[in-house]
């Protein structure tokens, strides 16, 4: 089948939907593979790169819309302002479509790919779930956003980062706080530690700490109990006391900091208010704040989207196009999260891809079938992040508890029928035992505690030699067979002979599998 | 020589045997501990053959020159990987000689008179002695064969097990007070005849009744075992040398066998009674393999890209490294990821492989220094740190289920968290579950990457795809 990549028309989008590269590896899954000229020149991709990976570079947009099978795009079909007709209106009955379609917003935009008879499948709606990771392009580009975002940041932060002691004087290190720790915060906390920031994170579901800390970020505790994490491993809407806890913290935390990036979003709802106009005057003069949330409108509420705005010396960025202001990035990974997608859905890799809903990835992805539109898609068995090992930590904790407790009780009375045998044995051992005995069964009982005491000590790595050295000090046993040996009755002084025998293998076998391998434990 | 500076002889024998186990406490004092031991065996050996034998000198001396070399040549000859085979040999013949000493005393002794008290004793001695005599050699030779996989590392579970058992003890009680009661009236060979015979029959079901990965617990009760039938012999001699040392090897036995329990999660009784696991593992069935979510499989380049990319490394072996005979080629990738910096470290569970300090001795033979060797307690903590975590051949061990699911078969077992790390790397033959028969939610975590094959060979082409990087 054939690929189509035309150039993306919505203003100042930098990306395209293909690499050279990623062409290549498409081209080995059976596919041909063709690109509007220019396409890629934005995201630093000439056309004689196209051209050497196998790709046919052809002249117009509207060639590559009707000459494909299947339309690689960024963005959602818009009107194309160079033919002036609606991108939907080049497609043809059978042909499919793949980008970011943002189905829940666009219910129109689905109902003419509908009418037109295409298959229509959404980046922005492919499952989260393990197995969908590497074609998840929202993570990829969400990651390239909180990169961006620091940079953005910085370009307007009139300070260093890091912090330095110089001839002139200290320099304080510059106070992030991130908000929302997903893929783009995650992504901010690990920028802005390694320019050398302290960094603070704030998330509401407390599971993602241990991922905010592995970043070398701070994780800030609210003190509120209260299960963040909805369906898919997203944030959830809050209860109304948890938000107010919520911004208590943000005021104080923004007298301290220098820099907020806020990336708090919640499916298919707008962007959570975080910092409100009155938190936002706490900050000093000169502070940045970056909104990735602006596109649906914003977590601050003075962000401007799709611009940067100065009010009260502090700077609001609501850039909507972050990922896009990394093209040749975003345009690689999102080709490849495509790539990935495009090989599950062509299993035989003749270069054909069939449509199979029985695969979930598919399912979830595919917003209009064959001229159906399918979306919303039943929901995803399995979440990113299951909550379910918490839950059952919690379900199994008491039983837990009860055991050790019962073990306990168990172990106050064991000792004591345990001391009782013995003084009981030791008793009758004592009033009946020949003196002879006794005084034996002293050397054995003393000799037992000096082998506790020095066995504790031996290195566990020395398990084995130990084994095989006591294995030959057992076979002092010998000494029974030397006693015997010179006993007058045959019988017994070649039972005794035997008994030499297979002692005197005991003991040099032993010792020397040992001194063998003791001789390789070196530094 | 006089009966004093036999005795004297003896002590210092005692001393030195202590010394021995002491020294093993770190492996530079391991070299001059085992010394130790040869030159308390040699004093042992030298103060009876003077002080005590007085005639049958050819038969003394051929029977040390026969033994010695054959015990020499196996130590010279055998793999590390047989280890666990050796040791359970020389248990069983430990457990023979004792046999053997016991019935020689019981035929030899006439001329000395006891009291009918001692006499009593002496013979409860003779019985212990021969009964726990043969429960080391038969049980040993099975654990030999299910070791050298002459016999199925299944457990072999017969209906009434218990009971059969306890009959044999019953039985054993019996023909001892019969023994006693006939012994100073110059009868008691049937008896102690009839319970050798069932003493070698419960030794052969009692381990054939324990599976595969038990083993290093059955390994170390009978090196127990066959300490506390030296110690018998001795009570039986009254000879101090015999009894210290087998308490002393007893008791390094029986704290093996703790540890590796308590490395286990599991009574030692439930061990000993048997039955647990399947053995070789059978597949999952494909339902419940299918809930647990998808498995990430990567071949040996892409794995030798990812230990290049790591900075800090832990090399998780089990028994499948031992199967596969893979140290060696685990250590030619350790030499060359330390040459480029790359830290790495191993890390030791307690129970893997088929006895205790098996993956050491195995480390130690293809030269991986002790001091990058760690044990379950003294590495766990810094997993969160770790790069990559390369599990070869071991499941159970590795398994997450063991602290989060508490109905799980192995729940409360301490194991290796190397699902915390960033990514783990795990080297597998197939799908199949390990000794537990648990499936194991390990391989389908997101950061768990899964490398199908023979250790051996994906170990070799994970060498081979990192020196042609380097």
């Amino acid at each position: 089948m054939k690929i189509g990549v035309p150039k993306e028309i919505h203003d100042g989008e930098m990306r395209v939907a293909t690499s050279p590269d990623v062409a290549t590896q498409l081209q080995k899954l059976g596919f041909t593979v063709a690109i509007e000229a220019g396409a890629g020149r934005t995201a630093n991709f000439e056309d004689e790169a196209y051209r050497q990976a196998g790709v046919t570079v052809l002249g117009d947009a509207a060639s590559v819309w009707s000459s494909s099978d299947i339309i690689l795009k960024v963005r959602a079909p818009e009107r194309h302002p160079a033919l002036n007709v609606d991108e939907v209106d080049l497609l043809r009955p059978g042909q499919m479509l793949i980008a970011f379609l943002w189905p829940a917003q666009n219910p129109d935009l689905l109902k003419r790919l509908a009418a037109k008879g295409v298959t229509a499948l959404a980046m922005d709606s492919v499952p989260r779930i393990s197995r969908a990771q590497k074609m998840d392009a929202l993570s990829s580009m969400a990651n390239i956003a909180g990169y961006r975002a620091v940079i953005e940041a910085a370009e307007h932060f009139g300070r260093f980062f890091t912090g330095q002691i110089t001839a002139a004087g200290r320099i304080p290190p510059a106070k992030v706080l991130v908000i929302g720790a997903g893929v783009a915060g995650l992504s901010a906390i690990g920028t802005a530690k390694s320019l050398g920031a302290i960094v603070r994170a704030f998330d509401t579901r407390p599971e993602v700490k241990d991922q905010v800390e592995s970043m070398g970020g701070e994780f800030l505790d609210l003190d509120f109990k209260e299960e963040g994490a909805g369906v898919g491993g997203y944030a959830k809407v809050m209860s109304p006391e948890f938000i107010k806890a919520e911004m208590a913290l943000f005021a104080k935390q923004a007298a301290e900091v220098d820099i907020i990036i806020t990336t708090a979003l919640i499916p298919g709802k707008p962007a959570p208010k975080l910092i409100t106009a009155d938190t936002a005057r706490l900050l000093k003069t000169g502070s940045v704040i970056v909104d990735l949330a602006a596109e649906q409108g914003g977590n601050c509420e003075l962000t401007e989207p799709g611009r940067v705005a100065k009010k009260d010396g502090v700077t609001f960025i609501g850039y909507t196009d972050l990922p896009s202001r990394l093209p040749t990035q975003a345009s690689q990974l999102y080709a490849t999260n495509l790539k990935h997608l495009l090989s599950d859905m062509c299993p035989k890799k003749d270069g054909t891809v069939v449509v199979d809903f029985n695969d979930e990835v598919v399912r979830g992805a595919t917003v209009v079938k064959e001229g159906q539109v399918t979306w919303p898609p039943p929901p995803p068995k399995l979440s990113a992040e299951p909550p379910k090992p918490s839950a059952s930590a919690r379900q199994g904790a008491p039983p837990t508890t009860k055991v050790v407790e019962a073990k306990k009780t168990g172990g106050a009375a064991g000792p004591m029928i345990a001391a009782a045998i013995g003084a009981l044995a030791l008793y009758f051992v004592g009033a009946y035992a020949p003196a002879e005995f006794l005084q034996h069964f002293t050397v054995f009982v003393l000799a037992c505690f000096v082998g506790y005491m020095v066995v504790w000590n031996v290195t566990p790595a020395l398990h084995t030699p130990l084994m095989s050295v006591t294995n030959a000090i057992s076979s002092i046993i010998i000494i029974g067979g030397l006693i015997q040996i010179s006993d007058a009755n045959p019988l017994v002084m070649w039972i005794a002979g035997l008994t030499v025998t297979l002692t005197a293998i005991n003991i040099t076998g032993g010792f020397a599998v040992t001194q063998r391998m003791l001789a390789m434990f070196r530094k | 020589m006089t009966q004093g500076l036999v005795a004297v002889c003896y002590l210092a024998s005692a001393v030195l045997f202590i010394q021995a186990l002491g020294g093993l406490s770190h492996p530079e004092s391991a070299r001059r501990g085992n010394l130790y031991g040869i030159i308390g065996m040699s004093l042992a050996l030298l103060a009876t053959v003077i002080g005590v034998v007085s005639a049958n000198y050819t038969i003394l001396i051929g029977g040390l020159v026969v033994g010695g070399a054959v015990g020499l040549v196996a130590a010279r000859r055998v793999q590390m990987t047989q280890m666990p085979e050796l040791v359970a040999i020389l248990h069983s013949l430990v457990g023979l000689a004792a046999v053997l000493v016991g019935f020689a005393n019981f035929l030899g002794h006439g001329g000395v008179t006891l009291s009918p008290a001692e006499k009593a004793v002496h013979d409860i001695e003779t019985y212990l002695g021969i009964l726990i005599g043969a429960v080391t050699f038969s049980g040993s030779i099975i654990a030999f064969g299910k070791l050298s996989a002459m016999i199925t590392g299944k457990p072999l579970t017969l209906p009434g097990r218990h009971l059969f058992n306890l009959a044999l003890l019953v039985a054993t009680i019996w023909f001892g007070w019969v023994f006693v009661r006939d012994s100073p009236l110059g009868g008691g060979l049937t008896p102690l005849l009839i319970m050798t015979g069932i003493a070698l029959v419960f030794g052969v079901h009692m381990v054939m009744a324990i599976g595969g990965a038990d083993m290093p617990v059955v390994v170390s009760m009978l090196n127990s075992y066959s300490g506390w039938a030296a110690a018998a012999t001795g009570f039986m001699l009254n000879n101090d040398l015999l009894i210290v040392t087998g308490a002393l090897v007893g008791s390094s036995g029986a704290i093996l066998s703790y540890i590796m329990c308590k490395a286990m999660n599991r009574k030692f009784l439930s061990v000993i009674a048997g039955g647990f696991g399947t053995g070789d593992g059978a597949a999952a069935p494909a339902g419940e393999a299918a809930d647990q979510g998808e498995v990430v499989s990567v071949d040996a380049t892409e794995t030798a890209a990812m230990l290049a990319d790591a900075k800090d490394v832990v090399i998780v072996p089990g028994y499948g490294m031992a199967v596969a005979q893979a140290q060696h080629t685990v250590f030619e990738i350790t030499k060359l990821l330390r040459g480029k910096g790359v830290k790495v470290r191993f890390a030791i569970h307690p129970v893997a492989g088929r006895m205790p300090g098996h993956m050491n001795v195995l480390l130690a033979e293809a030269k991986v220094p002790y001091d990058i060797v760690f044990e379950m307690d003294e590495i766990n903590e810094d997993f969160p740190d770790v790069d990559v975590s390369l599990v070869i051949g071991a499941n159970d061990i590795v398994n997450p289920s063991a602290e989060d699911e508490p109905n799980s078969p192995i729940a409360g077992m301490p194991v290796l968290q190397v699902w915390k790390g960033r990514t783990t790397v795990v080297m597998k033959r197939s799908m199949a579950t390990g000794y537990a028969g648990v499936q194991n939610p390990l391989f389908f975590k997101e950061n768990t990457r899964m490398l199908f094959g023979d250790a051996k060979k994906m170990l070799d082409g994970v060498l081979k795809a990192l020196s042609d990087a380097h």
